[in-house]
């Protein structure tokens, strides 16, 4: 096939996961005032607390103002245009697996992610959203006997009000930045999870967010808390449906690790990222930050960024415990229109800690990928040591890679490197491939996820397999 | 202690519209632009590390005195070699320090303000000045176009090898009074010329400076430039430098940027490779101490393909000093097969020391090969304790080892004589001799 069908039957071939189902939904009236967040919280049937933290987070949202200074172009929103809650209605609390909605679950049949299925065989227990609340979390009394909570962010204000109160916010406070106030205030639902002290959780835990219903912003909340010697690792994935307006997605995730805890954080996004015209798709504009605070904690954040028209997200590490660990993989994938400005912040504020951040950018058709990370040394900081690598890939002359790093070193003992490189695919390795049977289109993929390997190994078997046929669909089109 | 509206209406009683007409519109509209931007503020992401908004708040007079004896004159010397030299005390040129060796035939050395009477170098200001700098967002660089009224002003002629250096000496005169100076320099460099060009910057008395200087240089056709600016003001001294540089074919372009002293020291260097196969190199070593801040910020700016560009900075920072590292690159889209490299590595001998290092790609072309690294450390301990197992003392170890981390950025520079003494002034600095 020449390149131009190639180009043409690829760009042409609509995203694979747009399909809207037909759920009926209860939604709150469009726009966000005082009574929208009180009309949340109602529905929620929260306590007073609850309502009294959003409606502070509400109050200091009014006073902010949008910020402009990423590198990523999008018509100013209309706030008072979105639809704030949308639930899937249903007519009582289950029990069990086969009381969902049939075509809910046929929903995620498409995408792959039978819950039965999943139970039998990978024992991923999933916590899935649709629309921000949260439908059926599986295998909880399994995790229920080794004193794990996860559960829906909802449920949790109910249950564990003591530990809501402690963490919420604690992190990413609601006053933090303009989307995470916004986030704080209207937060539909979201995942909560809580490992004991020396809990080693068995078996990943896993969240699937979609977003479902036209003009509903997605607006979840996570929060995980591992207690002193506990290991959690936690996967996020997300996909969403065929939609010609702008969805916005503004979701806070926290994480706080405890002394000799460790915490893996997987996502791999795959948002519906707007037609080849820059039409439509998701603004993903998140805020994610985790904390160690005990002394040799470690937190690892894992990305595999493929759609979303915008990605504006930082998954950043406070380093406060002494020896503790900050991590950053991630790989950013964007082609047509899209746009992403990703990157990560270590701040280093404990005696000997370490972090270490690998991005690898890729940009094909129209597109622009920024890297913006931050590496902080505090002056208190003693043995501070950090490696950063951040690369960019470009496949065609139309799109853009940047990085912004900003190094701040405060203390003489703290070891910094910092290398960043940017290049294309050499036409020697697309020769070699294609001399031994390989199309360009499938050597491109090959060489792509060879040069994505030091990421995509760092995901759970599950999630690798699907990243790399992700990387492979996104890049459809973009050779020549 | 005045305030900042004081230094800004003082510096507009000084604004005059001189020249030709088409001058007098250049310097109306970047008063414009000063006056609407102001003088940089933290906020300003340029500025984010950088803060000249207190040293705005001297008492500056804008009417210089000059009190430099050739004793003074002598003892800031840089370059023994014979070399054309100009000196300017306080932004005012001085004749009687200054030697121009050179013959008319082979460069054309005046200053700003005697080049715009002579009808052919008028011609050529006109078409130069102010036509590279950034006069639209940086509101020193437009002070410094709408208030310019001395500086030097060097054109090669094509074909010419310019044989002696041009040494160019700005002094600040503290002795009695705080002084603010604009001196704004343009050099045009013809086509297949060469030449070298050498700026001091240096300050006597203990009262407060603020240099605010703007130096613009156009590289023709197959010339071959080298350029160093030493600055070791004193610790009261704040200085803003830019030197914007625009290259055409085949073009090579030199630099070498060492900053000693100073209190804030700001050093803008941008080069745009405006055609096909030019080359730029650029070097840099800033030895802060003390409180001492030190800001570099470098553009390179790959607007045609086939280019090379290559950046060394390296830092050394004691005491209380804070160090800036801020290099751009650009690759425009079109602008295949461009090489950039570019490193910053840094060292802090001090705990107080802090380095603040941001180094940027913006690249909109594919088939290029850009890579940048930055590293920050200290001394190897190693390497110390191998020093200290043959009996140099721990002083002398480090200054062995700074020297040599620092050689890399000194080896560059061609006049030998420059090289010395810059290397006699670390060795002063690290207190060993």
């Amino acid at each position: 096939m020449s390149e131009v069908n190639i180009l043409e039957e690829i760009t042409s071939s609509e995203y694979k996961y747009g399909f809207e189902t037909k759920i009926e939904n209860e939604a709150a009236p469009m726009g966000l005032s005082e009574d929208i967040v009180r009309y949340i919280s109602a529905k929620k049937n929260e306590p007073e607390w609850m309502l009294a933290w959003r409606l502070k987070a509400y109050k200091h949202w009014l006073t902010l103002k949008e910020p402009t200074w990423q590198n990523v172009h999008y018509p100013k929103i209309n706030f008072q245009d979105i639809i704030y809650y949308s639930a899937p209605v249903q007519k009582k609390t289950i029990n069990s697996l086969d009381e969902i909605d049939p075509e809910l679950r046929a929903t995620f049949e498409k995408l792959g992610i039978s819950l039965n299925e999943q139970k039998r065989l990978t024992g991923v227990a999933v916590d899935a959203v649709i629309d921000s609340v949260s439908i059926a979390t599986t295998y909880r009394e399994k995790l229920g006997e080794l004193g794990i909570i996860f559960c829906s962010m909802s449920e949790a204000v109910h249950d564990h009000p003591e530990l809501i109160k402690k963490y919420l916010g604690s992190v990413v406070p609601a006053t933090d930045n303009y989307y995470a106030a916004l986030n704080s205030a209207v937060f539909s639902d979201g995942s909560f999870c809580y490992i004991p002290k020396g809990v080693r959780s068995p078996m990943e835990l896993s969240t699937y967010f979609r977003i479902n219903a036209a003009n509903t912003g997605q607006f979840e909340r996570t929060l995980i808390v591992a207690e002193e010697g506990s290991y959690v690792s936690y996967l996020e994935g997300c996909t969403a449906p065929m939609r010609d307006e702008n969805q916005l997605h503004a979701a806070v995730v926290e994480i706080v690790a405890e002394a000799k805890s460790e915490v893996k954080y997987s996502t791999v996004q795959n948002w519906y990222p707007g037609d080849k015209n820059g039409k439509g798709g998701i603004y993903n504009f998140v805020t994610k930050r985790g904390i160690c605070a005990g002394d040799s904690a470690k937190i690892s954040w894992t990305q595999v960024e493929t759609g979303s028209a915008i990605t504006w997200k930082y998954p950043s590490v406070i380093l406060k415990g002494d020896n503790s660990v900050g991590e950053f993989y991630s790989v950013a994938v964007t082609n047509n229109m899209q746009q992403a400005d990703t990157g990560t912040k270590m701040i280093h504020l404990g005696n000997n800690t370490k972090s270490r951040i690998v991005s690898k950018g890729i940009s094909a058709g129209r597109s622009h990928n920024s890297y913006r990370g931050l590496v902080k040394v505090s002056k208190k900081a003693k043995n501070a040591r950090n490696y950063s690598q951040c690369d960019s890939l470009l496949m065609g002359d139309q799109c853009g890679a940047h990085t912004f790093p900003y190094i701040e070193v405060g203390n003489s003992s703290a070891q910094i490197e910092h290398e960043a490189t940017t290049s294309k695919i050499g036409e020697d390795q697309i020769f070699y491939c294609n001399q031994r049977g390989i199309d360009t289109e499938n050597a491109v993929a090959l060489i792509v996820n060879g040069y994505c390997k030091e990421v995509l190994n760092k995901l759970p078997m599950e999630f690798a397999v699907e990243a790399q046929k992700l990387l492979a669909i996104s890049l459809e089109g973009s050779v020549g | 202690m005045s305030n900042t509206a004081t230094l800004i209406d003082n510096l507009k009683a000084e604004f005059q519209l001189e020249g030709n007409s088409a001058l007098k519109s250049i310097k109306q509209t970047a008063w414009n632009t000063f006056e609407t931007l102001g003088f940089p503020t933290v906020k300003n992401e340029e500025f984010k590390y950088t803060n000249f908004i207190p040293a705005t708040k001297s008492n500056f007079t804008l009417q210089a005195k000059n009190s430099i004896s050739l004793a003074d004159f002598n003892s800031i010397e840089l370059v023994k070699e014979e070399a054309n030299v100009l000196v300017f005390v306080n932004g005012i040129f001085n004749t009687k320090l200054s030697n121009i060796i050179s013959s008319k035939e082979e460069v054309y050395i005046a200053t700003l303000a005697e080049a715009l009477t002579d009808s052919k170098e008028e011609a050529l200001i006109t078409q130069h000045f102010a036509q590279y700098s950034n006069n639209i967002s940086d509101a020193f660089t437009a002070l410094s176009t709408a208030l310019a009224k001395d500086g030097v002003y060097i054109h090669v002629a094509p074909n010419k090898v310019v044989s002696k250096p041009i040494v160019l000496y700005f002094i600040a005169d503290t002795y009695t009074e705080e002084v603010f100076s604009q001196p704004r320099n343009l050099f045009i460099f013809d086509k297949n010329s060469q030449a070298t060009i050498v700026e001091s910057f240096t300050s006597f008395g203990n009262k407060v400076s603020f240099n605010n200087i703007v130096t613009e240089i156009t590289v023709a056709k197959d010339a071959i430039i080298d350029y160093y600016k030493i600055q070791n003001e004193n610790e009261k001294a704040y200085h803003v430098g830019t030197t914007q540089v625009n290259q055409k074919g085949n073009s090579v372009f030199n630099a070498v940027t060492v900053t000693l002293n100073g209190a804030i020291v700001r050093n803008n260097l941008n080069v745009v490779l405006d055609e096909e196969h030019v080359e730029a190199n650029l070097f840099g070593l800033f030895l802060p101490s003390g409180n001492t801040h030190v800001d570099n910020h470098t553009i390179v700016d790959h607007a045609k393909p086939h280019c090379n560009s290559n950046e060394l900075y390296k830092g050394v920072l004691d005491g209380k000093s804070t160090g800036v590292f801020n290099g751009k690159i650009f690759v425009r889209k079109d602008a295949q097969k461009t090489n950039a490299f570019q490193s910053n590595k840094s060292i802090l001998l001090s705990d107080e020391a802090t380095i603040n290092t941001k180094p940027q790609l913006e690249i909109f072309a594919d088939d290029v090969k850009c890579s940048h690294g930055a590293t920050s450390g200290q001394l190897d301990a190693e390497s110390l304790f191998y020093l200290r197992s043959r009996g140099l003392s721990e002083k002398s170890a480090k200054a062995m080892l700074v020297y040599a981390f620092a050689s890399d950025v000194l080896s560059n520079i061609k006049i030998e004589s420059l090289k010395l003494n810059l290397e006699h002034k670390i060795a002063e600095k690290l207190a060993v001799n």
